[in-house]
């Protein structure tokens, strides 16, 4: 692409607001009640951080790849590729990432949380809960319908906030699986901040 | 290289039966405003290059026709061109980058099937690879469900040194009436003129409002010169000068001009620029749709009127 400076974030949007927010309405009435299935699963993820169970670690990590594959396939790939080409890409990086989390929390049992007790942790299941219990409420404030609230293990946002506050969690190194929920976090925002901007 | 013209006979004797029979069929579809309308004779522009007239305004579909599987909203999308035909309107123009926009103007023209005659058909290429480029337009052609397109253009001049060729040859074998280029917001101008010197283009786009008007200097002149029609995009700068103006009141003189809105007012400044051939405005409304259509009937403004609007606009 020549010229790239004098491209803007708008210059890459390809949709409305009033599209994107459809999106969401068509796929969470197109997939109920699999959002019940997920906040459910979120649950026990907290109740697993809180737990003595030794293989909670992998137990997690089983669930987060779940929510990951399911992101990629049934809503970037099948879902927002119809209005955006980029997404047929998105997917595979939530594929990829589904492959990282394998690698961090099962090969490497790196999602060891030995105590919730630490700064560290605390902001890491803070961010989870945002992520799980009150990311999905903000869509009302930028004006979406219930029907198109965004929930964590079905939509990217959720899903990759809860993961970054996740990683946070974890005691051991496991870089590997951060640049793609960051990145995403960074790509949603900017598409977000323009589609507010152009109404 | 050959510059191939097509001969316009064969092709505008079908067409205009074609034209003939869908307002016959498309009569009783018209809404009434549009039917209204179409009681003054629409303002057209010759194609430089064949002498086939056209109307001054068009539909565009960037992100306005990029609805996905929304089937409400391809609905919506499909009373916007039928309004569109039934005001008189005929150039829809779509890319391969649009998303859905080429598949949901598919699903207009079969909703309404005897209006497919009145569309004329401009599309783009736009792939990196030059191998690919023909299998992107076939698979466009699928999704407008088109037995061809009138006009292909290379889109923001991707790949534009295989690509031309491959759309001329297209063009020779008469599997497309006219090939062009674009670009948009004022990008790779001196590239840009370099082509239109030295290719045998039917059309251009590129951006033009009230507020953009690079082009006046060096592209539309040499448009003129080279006898090559000119498509305009962004002609409210995606909304926002709709938005912006919509806070005043529309002159007094504008109705000197038959403008009752902002949307004719822009268009028309646009339209009566004596290079340009049809502004491509893109909406999802029915109302708005109308009202650009608008702009295609009535007076235009003369080069003092177009002095006068642009210090206008400029004031506010």
């Amino acid at each position: 692409m020549s010229e790239w400076w004098t491209y803007r974030p708008s210059d890459f949007l390809l949709f409305s607001s009033r599209t994107y927010n459809r999106l969401f309405e068509l796929y969470n009435a197109d997939i109920w009640p699999l959002q019940i299935v997920a906040l459910v699963s979120g649950v026990a993820i907290l109740a697993l951080l809180h737990g003595r169970i030794a293989w909670r670690g992998r137990l997690i990590t089983v669930i987060l790849v779940c929510c990951w594959l399911w992101v990629a396939w049934a809503f970037h790939w099948q879902r927002y590729a119809t209005i955006n080409w980029a997404a047929t890409y998105f997917a595979a990086a939530f594929a990829i990432e589904a492959m990282f989390l394998v690698w961090v929390g099962v090969v490497r049992d790196s999602f060891r949380v030995d105590s919730i007790r630490t700064t560290r942790a605390r902001w890491g299941i803070a961010i989870f809960c945002f992520a799980l219990l009150v990311k999905p409420f903000l869509g009302l404030l930028l004006g979406r319908s219930w029907q198109g609230l965004e929930f964590f293990g079905v939509t990217p946002d959720p899903t990759a906030i809860a993961t970054l506050g996740l990683l946070l969690t974890s005691r051991r190194k496991s870089w590997l699986a951060w640049p793609i929920p960051v990145l995403w976090c960074l790509i949603s925002a900017t598409t977000l901040g323009v589609l507010l901007q152009t109404g | 290289m050959k510059h191939l013209r097509t001969s316009p006979s064969a092709f505008e004797q079908r067409r205009a039966l074609l034209l003939a029979l869908a307002a016959q069929f498309a009569a009783p579809l018209m809404a009434p405003s549009a039917a209204v309308a179409q009681a003054r004779p629409i303002i057209t522009r010759p194609v430089p290059s064949s002498g086939v007239a056209l109307p001054v305004v068009g539909l565009g579909s960037w992100i306005t026709f990029n609805v996905g599987n929304d089937r409400g909203a391809r609905d919506m999308c499909a009373e916007v061109m039928r309004n569109f035909f039934a005001a008189g309107g005929r150039l829809i123009d779509s890319s391969p980058m649009y998303g859905s926009a080429q598949e949901v103007i598919g699903y207009g023209l079969s909703k309404f099937d005897k209006i497919l005659g009145q569309v004329f058909a401009a599309d783009k290429v736009w792939i990196s690879s030059a191998a690919r480029g023909p299998s992107q337009i076939e698979t466009s052609r699928q999704h407008w469900n088109v037995p061809h397109f009138d006009l292909l253009q290379v889109h923001n001049l991707l790949s534009w040194q295989e690509h031309l060729p491959m759309l001329l040859a297209m063009k020779a074998a008469r599997r497309v009436r006219y090939v062009g280029i674009t670009t948009s917001e004022g990008r790779r101008h001196r590239e840009f003129e370099q082509v239109m010197a030295s290719q045998p283009l039917d059309f251009v786009q590129v951006t033009y409002n009230i507020v953009d008007r690079e082009v006046e200097q060096r592209i539309l002149p040499l448009a003129l010169d080279r006898r090559i029609g000119v498509l305009i995009n962004r002609p409210f700068r995606q909304g926002e000068l709709i938005r912006t103006l919509n806070r005043h009141a529309l002159p007094g003189w504008a109705a000197e001009i038959d403008c009752t809105n902002w949307a004719q007012f822009l268009l028309k400044f646009i339209v009566s620029h004596p290079a340009v051939t049809c502004a491509i405005p893109a909406t999802s409304s029915v109302a708005h749709v109308l009202e650009n259509m608008g702009a295609a009937y009535g007076r235009l403004p003369d080069e003092s009127m177009r002095r006068r609007m642009v210090a206008y606009v400029e004031k506010l």
